[in-house]
């Protein structure tokens, strides 16, 4: 099942535009050049706000009429006050996190909800070129070599469910990729590209 | 040549006494200012522009002592991130200035010049000035108020002190308190004003000389602040001024110093040495939690209780006057406020002073945020 484009965003993204309460108060975490909070202000109805390490995606993002502070994630998201948003997302960056376990809990300080989004490092893919070509992988979804990548904590579906469980993280919902295409649970760790959470306390 | 932009002087003079923070009231204040651009039918069009320390009112007209372009003349005009064809724009001397609003140099009751017997000013009292020049030109609520450096100070003190009158808070350079070191480098410049022997105890006025040395060197000494290491290297090095070798005396050999005591001589003949005392007091005063804190629990984010503005604070890399980690004091406390702010740390060689010059990526966040 090939999910619409959802307001042209990238399907993590679409996800997680789709699944927000209306009207609630979300924080972007690793908001790039804005997005998925343009599209969570205009269709949900959000008071969106990002973190963005890059200046000129920053940048991109006031002179959209969005509200972005340039911050580093290991180290500003101490800024932010408790339960401060109804939503704290993270798409695609918690395997870049020094510590993506504190990340993690910080994430649950801040939202009362947390969206995660990352490459499952298990996929059939990684697998293979590991074991037939004994080297890390490059693939259509991580295509950066491991001396260049900014993955530095490779995590798969079954280590991100164990971290859970031992942090007592409740998951509310999940969702599985592989490219465009949505999959069902079953095998996810084998079959996903990336993987979407839903994770409160 | 390039066409002036058109631009209104007028002088508004405060029908009210002007409450001040030390509790003393100023009457019969007059305010200097200018405009540029059209004010729209609903008055929602107008920014504010604050200036800095030494700036004035003709941000974007010559200046009328030099002769100089406007001080941010590249960023307000026609088609600029702060554009005039679309906003009405309004900036205003500070009072405690010289450049026509109410400061030490305008007669006093007696009619003398106030001098040193001008009331001690804060930067909230010269928000309360323009906050009644607003009220006269019929301006409730800004479509956005404007500053770098002492100006971004003033924009952040109208912001925590009269929230409902602006929509857009843009603060560039600046911080929310003037730290130890900020307060250091003023001191040496006010002493070294009140040092020189032409300097009367301020009443230097019908004196035919003032003490254009002491201010000269408190400009040098301020100057420096405004500039990075990298840069002064980058322009001066360790290169001499019109001569071979080093003099073995103590003529400016250096082209830095050459350039430095140009910027002091310069200055004297634009600037009130007593102005220049009352407003880095002012600057000294000022701190937004102090201000806004119950006793002794000061707390920033209170100064932002009641904001209802969106706000956008920018920092260079290079200022370490007002370095990143100040801007982000104010980021912290703005969202603990709940408040929606953004920030950006610009890359540019200059110092404290980028917000003054070229910097591609500061005329993109203004006109961005400035919608």
């Amino acid at each position: 099942m090939t999910r619409p484009t959802t307001f042209g965003l990238r399907p993590d993204l679409a996800v997680i535009a789709t699944h927000v309460k209306f009207g609630s108060r979300v924080l972007d975490i690793g908001c790039g050049e804005g997005e998925l909070m343009e599209a969570l202000q205009s269709q949900m109805g959000c008071d969106a706000r990002g973190m963005e390490i890059d200046p000129e995606a920053v940048e991109k993002c006031v002179a959209r009429g969005l509200s972005a502070v340039q911050g580093d994630a290991n180290r500003d998201l101490a800024d932010y006050p408790d339960h401060a948003f109804d939503y704290a997302v993270l798409s695609q960056t918690l395997q870049t996190a020094e510590r993506p376990d504190l990340m993690l809990d910080e994430l649950l300080r801040i939202g009362r909800k947390a969206f995660v989004s990352f490459p499952n490092f298990a996929h059939w893919r990684m697998r293979a070129s590991l074991m037939w070509n004994g080297r890390m992988p490059v693939t259509r979804h991580l295509p950066v070599s491991w001396y260049e990548t900014q993955n530095i904590h490779h995590v798969t579906v079954t280590d991100f469910v164990r971290l859970l469980a031992d942090k007592g993280v409740r998951v509310e919902q999940s969702w599985f990729f592989s490219g465009e295409r949505e999959l069902g649970a079953t095998g996810a760790n084998w079959r996903a590209e990336y993987a979407v959470y839903l994770l409160s306390r | 040549m390039a066409t002036l932009l058109a631009s209104t002087s007028q002088s508004l003079l405060l029908p009210q006494p002007l409450a001040l923070d030390s509790g003393q009231a100023l009457d019969g204040v007059t305010i200097a200012y200018e405009t540029y651009g059209e004010l729209a039918g609903d008055k929602a069009n107008a920014i504010l522009v604050f200036h800095a320390l030494t700036g004035d009112q003709h941000v974007a007209s010559p200046h009328p002592i030099t002769g100089k372009p406007g001080w941010w003349d590249r960023m307000v005009g026609p088609g600029k991130p702060i554009d005039t064809d679309r906003f009405h724009v309004i900036c205003a001397n500070v009072i405690g200035g010289c450049m026509g609003s109410t400061g030490p140099a305008s007669p006093g009751p007696d009619g003398k010049p106030w001098g040193m017997r001008f009331p001690v000013i804060t930067l909230r009292d010269m928000v309360r000035a323009q906050v009644a020049l607003l009220d006269a030109l019929g301006i409730a609520r800004l479509h956005a108020v404007v500053g770098g450096s002492m100006g971004g100070m003033l924009a952040l003190s109208l912001a925590a002190n009269f929230p409902e009158r602006a929509a857009r808070v843009l603060a560039i350079a600046t911080s929310w308190r003037h730290s130890a070191q900020n307060i250091a480098f003023h001191e040496v410049g006010r002493q070294a004003i009140m040092a020189d022997p032409n300097w009367r105890e301020g009443d230097y006025y019908g004196a035919g000389k003032g003490p254009d040395k002491g201010l000269a060197v408190a400009r040098m000494a301020a100057h420096i602040t405004y500039l990075s290491e990298a840069g002064l290297t980058d322009k001066f090095g360790r290169r001499l001024q019109d001569r071979e070798a080093k003099s073995f005396g103590f003529d400016a050999d250096f082209q830095v110093e050459s350039y430095l005591r140009h910027q002091g001589i310069a200055f004297t003949d634009r600037f009130d040495a007593n102005s220049y005392l009352y407003i880095t007091r002012a600057m000294d005063y000022f701190d937004l939690a102090e201000e806004h804190g119950a006793k002794g629990k000061a707390s920033l984010a209170d100064a932002f209780a009641g904001a209802t503005a969106r706000f956008c604070l920018v920092s260079f890399d290079t200022d370490w006057l007002y370095p990143t980690a100040e801007a982000r004091a104010v980021v912290h406390a703005l969202n603990a406020a709940a408040a929606p702010v953004s920030f950006v740390e610009l890359s540019a060689p200059h110092g404290h002073d980028s917000f003054l010059l070229e910097v591609p990526a500061l005329d993109r966040v203004v006109s961005g945020f400035l919608g």
